[in-house]
Order: C-alpha cells, then structure tokens, then sequence
C-alpha cells in the first residue's frame, strides 16, 4: 500500500518533469495525452488503494513510513507519509478530479499558447496536493503547502499577459503567504513544546502529558491550555489562507482568471481543499476555544460569501463565492466537532463542485466559439447577461448543471443533501451542547446554526438563479445564441462522471436509503478522539448524542430553507413574479454592498496595503532625508573633517622626521663628494693620513 | 751588517721611495714600478725578522710568496695598463678618473 501511496505522489511530478523538459519536441505530437495518461494510471491506483481499504472496512486502519530527514542530535524533523482512511478517500479525489479535468483540459485548452507548459504546471500542481494528503508530518505538509501556493500562482497567472491574471496570482500567493505565517509560527510553538511535527506524535505527546509538563516552562509560565489553544489558531491560519475563509478569501474570486479546468482543479481538489484536510488532521489536538473560533470563522464565511453570491453577474463569480461560502461550511462542521461531516462534504462537494466548474467552462468555451465566431472581442463570455436558454442548445451541460445544482442547493437524492444535512445537525448539536462558557452566556452558539441554515437558503436560491440565467427564459444575445454548440465529447464525458458522482448512493451504498447517510462513508471514517487534556477540549461522546437528537430536526429544516431558497429564484427569476431591478433598488444598500463584495477588497486596498504603502513611503523619505543625510552623511563629513587634519598632522610631523632625516644624509652626501675625487693616488694619501692618524693616536 | 735596525731601516727607505713614487708619478708603469719597490721592502722586512727574531724559514718562505705574487700582480696591472692605453691613447692615471662619476 506505501509502494502504491509512492506512485501516486510521484507519477504527477513525472507528468511534469516530461512536460517542461519536452515540450518543444511534443508540442504537435499530441504531447498532452501522457499526462492524461499518467493521471489515469493514478487513478487507477488510487482506485486500487480504495478498494484495499473498502475491503477492510477498519476504522482504525492506519499505515506509516517515515525516514529521518535532519538530525539535529536533540531535534530530528522526520519525512514520511501517512496512510488511513481519510488519506485514501483523499487519495482518490484528487486522483479522480485531475485526471478529469486533464482529459476535460485536452479540449477546453486546444491551441492555447503554452499548452503543454499548462498540462506541465497540472502535473505539479497534483503532485503538491498529493504530497499533503499523504504527510505524516506538520513540517512535510508545509514543504507540499508551499508547493501547492506556487502551482496555483503559475495556473491562475497561466495567461500572465493579462494584467488581471497576472495580479489574480500575485493576489492568490501574498494572501496565502499571510496565513501561512501564522501556520509557520504555529507549528514552531508545537515543535518547540513537544519536540516533534509528527502528527500521531503530537497527539500521543498531549495526551502523555508532556505539553502541560514543557510549555510553561518554556513559554514563560503561560497557561499550557492557552498555548495550546493559540498553537491550533495559529496553524489553522495557514487553511483560513488556502482555503479562502473570511478574512483571506479575496483572492478565491480574483483566482477566476486562470483557465477554467483549473478552477474546477483549485476548487473542487486541491489548493482549498488543502487547508479544510490540515484542519482535519490537526483536529486532535484543538481545544474546545480554538475549535469554537474555527467554527465561527467558518460559519461567518459560509453565509457572508452566499450573500455575494446573489449579485454577481459573472457564472464563475457565482461560484467561486459559492466555493467560498461551501468552504465556509466544512471549516464550521470541523469547528463544531462534526469531523464527519465536514470530511464528507469536502468530498461531495469536490465532486459537485467539480463539476459545476467544468460545467460552466463549457458554456463558457460555446459562448467563446460563437462570439469567436461573429468575431466579437468585446462581449464577456462568462456574463451570464447574454446567456439565456442555453437548455436546447447544450442538453448535456445543462443536465449535468441540473444535477449537480441539486446536490450544492441540498436536495434530497443527491450527495450535497447528505453532507450538508450532516454538517447542520452538527451545528445544531454544538449549540444544543454548550451550557457553560462564554459561548453560552447569551446563547451566542445558536448563530452557528442560524448561519449555516441561512447560508443554505441562499446558496439554494443564487444555484437555480444562475440556471435560470443561463439555461432557461429567452436568449437575450439572439446573435450568439445561434451559434451555440455542444462541447466535444472529452469535455462531456468528465461532466458526466462527476453528476454520477454526485447522486447520494455513491457515498450511502451499500445503503439505498436517501436521507441517511450510514453507509460506507461513515463506516471507513470516525471521529477521532480529543487528545487534549490540559482543560476542555471536545467531548466526542456527548457530541454524539445530541447529533443522533439533532439530527432529524435539523434534515427537515435544511430541506424547508433549500425549497423556500428555490421558491424564491423560481419567482424571481423563472416566473418573473417579482423584478429583481425593483428588488434590488428596494434594498438599496443592502444590494450594493452584496454587488460589491461587502467592499472587503476596498477595506484591505484602502485600509491596509494604501496605509502601509504610506508608511512605507515616510519611512523612506525619513530614511533619505533624515537618516542618511544626517547620521550616514553627517557621519562621513565628521569622517572627511578627521582625516584631514590627520592628513595635515601627517604630512607635517611624520613626514617632515622622514625629510629631515633625508635631508641630512643629501647634505652629509654632498659634502663628503668632494674627496671621491677618482685620482687612485689621493685615495693612497688618505689611506696615508688614516695610517698616520691610527700610530698617533695608539702610541700617545 | 749583523743588526735588524739596518735592515729595517733600509725597508723604511725602500717603503718610502716606492710610496713616493706611487702618489706622485703620474706614469701607470712608474706607478706600478713603485709598487715593487713597496712589496720589495716588504720582503726584506720579512727576510730580516726571519733571521733576526723567530730563527726560522717563515719570512723566507713569505718573500718567496710575495716574489711570485708581485710577478702576477705586474703581469695583471700591465694588461690593465695597455688596455688603458688602446682605449685613451695614454696612460696618465689622472685622466683615468671613471670612478668619480
């Protein structure tokens, strides 16, 4: 099973390596087609590792290899991977998802400029996310996490001519970088205390004991239960970057600029999945507080993104905030201790989502044929604006738009039914749980529950707005709508498979029954237990009571909200009952702060990165006009001033020694030429005179 | 004949003749003939010490020396001589003043 986990993780990075190193040589040989081959052997594999673990059906099937990486002598980070269930369900997503969306790509990218670098940047960005899911390691999975933010910046800045998409990747890699920091420090705290990223390690150690033994002791004498708590916020940063939660979701929509199938990559697959399986993974070692922010930054995120969603115009708008607000609903079922379902949704909804993405890719490749075809540069492709009865035009699409709408809107019979159904009671339990703690004191967990029902409404209600828009009433382009076709085949075929992929038995079976999700899902995939125990952490067994009590009220609910959410946007939008122009001038500033994103974008440009620019720019005009011309210049004017009197001492006292010195030997030299006469017969005399002086001088 | 002080007197005549000789002339041959008159009074110098004080051979053997070597030194200082001749085209010492420079 590690020999087949190997493989998967590295047969992507193949497909990359093949890609760049060959291009030019593959570029008209259909060069793409290894990849997608490769990618489907992945899958296969995967699927093979899927079956393996089906047929054990052993909750607490665990695998693990590691080798040590650096040793430090008292520190040793250790590289390896991690297998259980949850990886191998994993496994089999991403496996699934990128091989679809290579075949999906072969035709939606046809003759694009850097085509094979395209299926190259693929390859890579499979094997990042792969490399994640199969991490044993806090420390590995952030080599993968980096890795990942780099592929989605060269896939979303993939036609970096653009300005738009070449900002959208910039956007996508600071935003991330910011979480990242705190996932980074968090780590450090943890590896600090415990000695170990090792996650089985991490968990073993707090439940031994040995964080409320070390980390007072080294951080100072804080509360090890605080620390704790700080430590699972501050790794959960790093998947508030990637997986797009308020308050770092703005580069989601912006990301929309990269070729669709990416989008249907990044959404459904990958990069924000990532962030919602680290919280997974950590999930053993949050604290009851660190959890209960997790669930509210999650349930914030799930209805604030659906109420953006309404407005937009954009199909892919819609559902990058869709993805957000979806997002938003994982993060929150992991907060409130439903691990279960929020697991279950990141896979149901990876499916679906998918899917959606492909799906709009191909209207949005029929709509790019046929304005290419009027040779009409001017009109936006992706404006749902010019669609309109498109349900003719393009039946596979619009059947496969149809499913899985279903299935994201919560209706019974389709997958996204079951995992949101899972995540409201989940809500609804936490909040029926809480009796003490400043969660309780003014019933403050109940906004958890009003959010995500809320959330689902809405979500309901934009998903059949945008099929009413695109796929139904008249064609408000007559023009473009001539010239509409269905996508080819390579396309259609993805689609297909994911809509299948998407009704409830695929996840039930061997169960049959729509509205209960006991089947093989929940039998692979249990809650593990808390590991803390340095205060209160989540309690899995009374979670799980109310959750049985909950959930049959919270199933009806969750169904009333999605018909009365479709109820609307059939009046709306299908029957015309009520003007949405009128609804939205009603409204007023409700409308335009939905229509503008809530101005999040405008808060950081005008409330952060404008302030810190202005800052940045007095620091440097301080540095220029004060620090470098008093201090640096000032400094060396003193510096010129010393040398020159230390030039003038010099010239005067040392050299003047050195030419006196001279001086007196040229004199003593001049005077003593005169009786280097050269005459051999003087030089005898002298010798003579020397004679005579010696005798005189030793005989008196 | 029998005491040293004649011997050495005659010596001292000899040394001063020859050093007499060597600073005034300007001739390079008489030059050269008042330093055999030096060496010669050197020898005899030698020669009567020899007899008169150490009672051996030694100064005879040192005069022997000195004989041969003031044979070598003229055979030298003429060769010297006739070159300075064929390069200035006379032999006054005065004039063969390179040294000064």
């Amino acid at each position: 099973m590690i020999k087949l986990a190997l493989f998967i993780l590295f047969l992507p990075l193949l497909s990359f390596v093949f890609q760049i190193f060959s291009f030019r040589r593959f570029e008209e040989k259909k060069g793409e087609w290894v990849s997608v081959g490769i990618q489907f052997v992945t899958l296969i594999l995967a699927l093979v590792m899927l079956g393996m673990m089906l047929s054990r059906s052993d909750p607490n099937f665990s695998l693990e290899l590691h080798q040590s990486w650096l040793d430090l002598g008292l520190f040793k980070i250790d590289l390896g991977i991690y297998i259980d269930n949850i990886t191998v369900i994993m496994l089999v997503v991403v496996a699934l998802i990128s091989a679809l969306v290579h075949l999906y790509s072969t035709a939606y990218m046809a003759g694009d400029v850097r085509f094979s670098r395209y299926f190259g940047f693929l390859g890579i960005f499979t094997f990042s996310m792969n490399g994640i899911v199969l991490a044993n390691s806090l420390f590995m999975i952030y080599i993968f996490w980096e890795l990942v933010g780099l592929s989605s910046y060269l896939l979303i800045g993939h036609w970096w001519e653009k300005d738009s998409a070449a900002n959208a990747g910039k956007k996508a890699f600071i935003t991330n970088r910011v979480g990242d920091i705190g996932m980074f420090t968090g780590m450090l705290i943890i590896a600090t205390v415990l000695g170990t990223f090792n996650f089985q390690m991490i968990a073993e150690r707090i439940h031994d004991g040995v964080w409320a033994a070390n980390a007072g002791m080294l951080f100072g004498g804080i509360d090890p239960h605080k620390l704790l708590t700080v430590a699972g916020i501050l790794v959960f940063m790093g998947a508030v970057g990637k997986s797009a939660q308020f308050p770092l979701h703005v580069w989601l929509p912006d990301a929309m600029e990269g070729p669709t199938p990416v989008s249907a990559l990044i959404h459904a697959a990958t990069m924000v999945a990532a962030g919602v399986y680290l919280t997974v993974r950590i999930f053993p070692f949050l604290t009851a507080d660190a959890m209960a922010t997790i669930a509210f930054i999650g349930g914030f995120t799930a209805i604030y993104a659906a109420t953006i969603a309404i407005t937009q115009n954009d199909i892919k708008k819609v559902l990058a905030y869709s993805t957000v607000s979806q997002l938003g609903y994982m993060v929150m079922a992991l907060g409130t201790g439903a691990y279960v379902a929020g697991f279950f949704h990141l896979v149901t909804h990876a499916m679906f989502k998918g899917a959606l993405f492909l799906a709009s890719g191909s209207v949005i490749h029929a709509m790019h044929h046929s304005l290419h075809h009027l040779d009409d540069h001017e009109t936006d492709p992706q404006d749902m604006r010019n669609m309109g009865g498109l349900r003719t035009k393009m039946p596979i699409t619009f059947g496969v738009f149809m499913v899985t709408t279903a299935a994201i809107s919560g209706i019974p019979l389709f997958s996204g039914f079951l995992s949101k159904d899972a995540i409201l009671a989940g809500t609804w339990a936490y909040a029926a749980n809480v009796h003490d703690g400043w969660l309780a004191s003014l019933h403050l967990a109940w906004i958890l529950p009003v959010f995500g029902f809320g959330a689902a409404a809405i979500t309901a209600f934009y998903m059949f707005r945008l099929i009413f828009m695109t796929f139904y009433g008249e064609a408000k382009q007559p023009q473009i709508f001539k010239h509409i076709k269905e996508s080819p085949k390579v396309m259609t075929i993805p689609l297909i498979v994911l809509a299948v992929l998407s009704m409830f038995f695929m996840f039930t079976l061997p169960s049959v029954n729509p509205i209960s999700d006991h089947g093989w899902f929940t039998t692979v995939v249990q809650s593990p237990e808390s590991a803390v125990t340095t205060g209160p952490a989540f309690e899995l067994e009374h979670f799980e009571h109310a959750l049985h009590a909950a959930h049959t009220p919270a199933m009806v609910t969750s169904i009333l909200v999605a018909g009365l959410g479709i109820l609307f946007s059939v009046l709306v939008y299908f029957l015309n009952k009520i003007s949405a122009e009128k609804l939205a001038v009603k409204l007023g500033a409700l409308y335009r702060g939905s229509f503008n994103k809530w101005y999040m974008d405008e808060f950081y440009i005008n409330g952060i990165i404008r302030p810190f620019l202005k800052g940045c720019d007095a620091l440097g005009r301080f540095d220029l006009d004060f620090y470098d011309h008093y201090l640096i210049n000032g400094w060396g004017r003193n510096t010129k001033r010393t040398s020159k009197g230390v030039g003038l001492a010099d010239d005067l006292i040392v050299d003047g020694a050195v030419n006196f010195a001279g001086i007196i030997f040229q004199w003593l030299g001049w005077t003593l030429k005169f009786i280097q006469t050269g005459k051999i017969q003087n030089y005898l005399i002298f010798v003579l005179i020397g004679a005579a002086m010696l005798y005189v001088v030793n005989v008196f | 004949m029998d005491h040293l002080s004649s011997y050495l007197v005659l010596s001292a005549i000899l040394f001063s003749l020859g050093l007499y000789t060597v600073v005034t002339r300007r001739n390079a041959v008489a030059i050269l003939m008042g330093v055999e008159l030096i060496l010669n009074a050197a020898n005899i110098n030698f020669v009567a010490f020899s007899k008169f004080v150490t009672h051996n051979l030694d100064g005879h053997l040192m005069s022997v020396f000195i004989i041969m070597l003031a044979a070598a030194e003229a055979a030298v200082a003429l060769a010297i001589v006739l070159n300075l001749y064929n390069d200035r085209g006379h032999i006054n010492v005065d004039e063969a003043n390179a040294l000064k420079q």
